[in-house]
């Protein structure tokens, strides 16, 4: 799926910020990126939808070297990679269900309003599907921007900090829903540095805890 | 993964942009921009509506340079100075000559009140031609490739004193050049427009990309390719081009249509409106504010996308 081989990766002008990457996401499997504030767990995810670029070593994403992509190969690339920001951005001019279907439209692809019905009402949006974003509480975005990360059907949902600004019950909500994906099959990657998320989702499904240390990714131990 | 990129024919995706339907889900994506939308119609009003008066002048200083150019060619004159009681005699030795002349038409001596009314302009009506010592003119048209009007002029003056032959060359050669220096000035300004039309097009597609950049990033990241995002941009102001235009250009028509017509007034000035077919021709000017509104729009869209990743 994704495959990082000593990838190492740093910011304009700046040294390595992340470095001997080496990494493979699996199919269908749970994983957790974990590390302290500014260890470089957003620039890994970015890697991963190709916001960024390595600066060195190789990196793939179903098969395809990621350092070779064009801009459509970017674009069909994030069709099979949905992702969840901590805050995430919404078109404000639409209205939520509109927002969530967005994917669908740019891709041409039909929106099956039943099948965004039931996805609103997955994510227990159904009766904001006319509100518009600026309406919505941190909670609701979030869920939003889940519901949307998946219209797709990707094949990998990536979560950055998803929970950051969340009360413990709203966060408990939205990861019983990446719990959901993950059981139905999508591989799953949440950075987080809450240590208690990981534990309940842990409690839950066998998940894959990563962290990030000194530039580094190690596994994490039993201690998680 | 990667996908070859297939650039759609420009003209197809002129007629897409022009007929698809406005709002549509590719529309929407982009939030309504009303100061933007306001300026391209504008501007593209205002030059189509100078394109219309640029195009009106080319072609009638073109039409002015032909006219002046085949009927002023098409004929000379020769001018007959003499003493009253010699007058005829050397007109008549003229004729003789004209007559022999290869390339030479059929001459006629233009009688008094014909030179007169070359002559009022001058010096006022009711002027008593008979009193001024006027030469005689004899019009001279030209019918044949064979006409030599320098060897003519040689004989005339070895021949008959007192006539000179005139053929217009001195003061056409000008003329002539003068119209198609107009017309070259009218293609230029529709050039200059079509360029100033661009720019302006450009600014406004350009404002409005950087004023939506948020919705640029959340469209890239869900997976919008670029020239999805670009179209949707492309159709607003490729539209509002052509709506522009369209009333700019309707409003050309009718002022050049209000013009004094040339037989109301004569002269230059009141040949400048269109004729005939020359009618249909300011209808391409929307048609061309599209095509303009649709390439620089595609290109500063495409441009500065290049910028979000």
């Amino acid at each position: 799926m994704i495959e990082m081989r000593d990838v190492g990766f740093g910011y304009h002008g700046e040294a390595d910020l992340l470095s001997g990457m080496t990494l493979t996401l699996q199919p269908g499997m749970f994983h957790f990126l974990t590390g302290p504030s500014g260890s470089g767990k957003t620039t890994l995810l970015r890697l991963c939808y190709a916001d960024l670029l390595p600066r060195s070593g190789q990196m793939t994403a179903f098969g395809h070297d990621m350092q070779t992509l064009d801009r459509d190969g970017i674009a069909l690339l994030r069709r099979r990679v949905g992702v969840v920001h901590q805050d995430p951005q919404f078109l404000d001019h639409l209205p939520l269900a509109e927002n969530v279907a967005l994917p669908m439209t740019v891709s041409g692809e039909p929106v099956d309003m039943e099948a965004l019905r039931d996805l609103l009402g997955w994510v227990q949006l159904s009766q904001h599907a006319r509100a518009l974003p600026p309406s919505l509480s941190g909670g609701e975005r979030q869920r939003a921007a889940l519901a949307r990360a998946v219209i797709l059907s990707p094949d990998l949902v990536l979560a950055d900090e998803p929970t950051g600004n969340l009360d413990w019950e709203m966060s408990m909500r939205l990861l019983q829903l990446l719990i959901e994906l993950n059981k139905s099959g999508k591989t799953v990657l949440v950075a987080t540095h809450d240590l208690n998320l990981i534990r309940a989702a842990k409690a839950q499904v066998s998940a894959r805890v990563l962290r990030i240390s000194g530039g580094r990714l190690q596994l994490a131990g039993a201690d998680l | 993964m990667r996908r070859k990129r297939v650039m759609p024919p420009v003209l197809t995706g002129l007629v897409r942009e022009l007929i698809g339907s406005e709002g549509g889900k590719g529309d929407r994506i982009v939030p309504p921009t009303g100061f933007t939308a306001q300026l391209t119609l504008f501007s593209a009003g205002a030059m189509a509506f100078l394109a219309v008066f640029a195009l009106s002048l080319a072609l009638a200083t073109g039409r002015l340079a032909d006219r002046w150019s085949s009927e002023l060619a098409g004929s000379v004159t020769v001018r007959v100075s003499a003493p009253a009681a010699q007058l005829d005699a050397r007109v008549q030795s003229v004729l003789t000559i004209l007559q022999t002349t290869p390339g030479a038409g059929q001459a006629r001596r233009l009688p008094q009140d014909e030179v007169a009314a070359l002559l009022e302009p001058w010096f006022g009506p009711d002027m008593p031609v008979d009193a001024l010592p006027v030469p005689a003119l004899i019009d001279l048209p030209v019918s044949g490739r064979d006409f030599d009007p320098e060897g003519l002029a040689l004989r005339l003056e070895a021949e008959v004193p007192g006539a000179v032959l005139d053929d217009h060359s001195t003061w056409r050669r000008p003329l002539v050049s003068a119209a198609q220096r107009l017309r070259v000035l009218g293609m230029v300004s529709l050039l200059l427009i079509g360029a100033a039309s661009a720019a302006m097009i450009t600014l406004a597609a350009k404002a409005a990309l950087a004023a939506n950049g948020q919705v640029i990033r959340v469209l890239r990241l869900i997976g919008a390719r670029d020239i999805t995002i670009a179209t949707a941009f492309v159709r607003r102001f490729t539209r509002r081009a052509a709506v522009g235009a369209s009333v700019g250009t309707l409003a050309g028509m009718a002022a050049v249509a209000m013009l004094p017509d040339t037989s109301a007034a004569g002269g230059f000035l009141t040949g400048l409106g269109f004729q005939g077919w020359g009618w249909l021709l300011p209808l391409l000017i929307p048609v061309a504010a599209a095509g303009v509104g649709f390439v620089a729009t595609r290109w500063a869209a495409l441009k500065m996308l290049e910028a979000v990743r």
